[in-house]
């Protein structure tokens, strides 16, 4: 994306989606399946950073937390009771995968956040394999758990006769087009909002609109740090909604 | 002129935004107006609050794919 020139018809100084493209971390050449670019430095520090929270944070293992123990225990906290509300009781087994899916996301959009950062979550190719990743396993778990009875997720009981291959038509669409709203609300609403706050930064070139610009960048940015939070959330309440799906199909 | 027709056609699916805007309004309105009737119910439907947002958002979010498809894929 951004790739073709720009300067002299936009006017702009910077184009907003310039942000997002993903250069080597050494020298210039083409970017291959295995070259070292911003976007693996990036997850890299993600990686590291939820492990400086949950593994060095909490080793100390005392009674009383200290900060990084408090905070590494509310995430847990938080989403091992979302795991039980929304995806019931015996979803537990697949707490870890969601608290890491989670603890990764939310780490990429706040890391993101950071002046001159590169923000992963933005990438399709990143979300599409994690909403991928959640649909497989959904589905995989749904047919071991259920057998066949898997299928009558598709299959509305209580809908009446006449309407049930209707329904069938469109619950089985909409089970495909899943991992597409699932992995595109996340990188869309971090691609949108970081492109928002380029196209106010450049407007601040022009004097008489800079203060108003300044501002709206303000904002923005607290408006981002919200939708960062709140899109790792969603992302990880939606996996348990579907793994629900595939524990109980029968509602 | 087949360019210029796809970035119309991705500013005219822009409008699918803001109809998925009314939709998180009305989730997010209809959730509020519900909570103040009855708060101490309201804590355990954050959850159910989300997920209708996210339902309701999904829709926007392929008219966004319809834009971006117009923009770099056509």
């Amino acid at each position: 994306m951004a790739t073709e020139a720009h300067g002299e018809e936009g006017g702009l100084v910077f184009h907003p989606m310039d942000q997002f493209i993903i250069k080597p971390l050494f020298g210039d050449g083409p970017v291959g399946l295995f070259t070292i670019t911003n976007a693996t430095l990036w997850m890299a520090l993600t990686v590291l950073a939820v492990m400086a929270l949950m593994v060095l944070g909490t080793s100390k293992r005392t009674t009383i937390p200290g900060r990084m123990q408090s905070v590494g225990e509310l995430a847990y906290g938080f989403i091992y009771k979302m795991v039980e509300d929304v995806a019931g009781k015996d979803a537990v087994g697949f707490f870890p995968y969601i608290m890491t899916l989670f603890m990764f996301i939310v780490f990429a959009n706040f890391l993101g956040l950071l002046p001159m950062s590169f923000t992963t979550t933005s990438h399709f190719a990143v979300t599409v394999l994690l909403a991928l990743m959640v649909f497989f396993t959904v589905t995989i778990v749904g047919f071991v758990k259920n057998g066949s009875a898997f299928l009558g997720l598709f299959w509305v009981k209580s809908a009446p006769l006449a309407l049930r291959p209707i329904l069938a038509v469109i619950e089985i669409i909409s089970y495909f087009v899943r991992p597409v709203s699932h992995s595109i609300r996340l990188a869309g609403n971090l691609m949108a909002g970081h492109a928002v706050i380029k196209v106010f930064a450049g407007f601040a070139a022009i004097a008489a609109v800079s203060p108003i610009s300044v501002v709206a960048i303000t904002a923005m940015y607290g408006l981002e740090v919200l939708v960062a939070f709140i899109q790792a959330y969603v992302f990880t309440i939606l996996t348990c909604v579907y793994l629900k799906d595939a524990l109980h199909p029968s509602h | 002129m087949e360019g210029e027709l796809a970035h119309i056609g991705a500013g005219l699916a822009a409008i699918g935004s803001g109809a998925a805007a009314i939709g998180v309004g009305n989730v997010a309105g209809n959730f509020l107006s519900g909570a103040l009737r009855n708060p101490s119910a309201a804590a355990g439907q954050t959850a159910t609050l989300f997920i209708g947002i996210a339902f309701a958002e999904a829709l926007g979010i392929f008219s966004f794919l319809v834009a971006l498809l117009l923009m770099f894929a056509v």
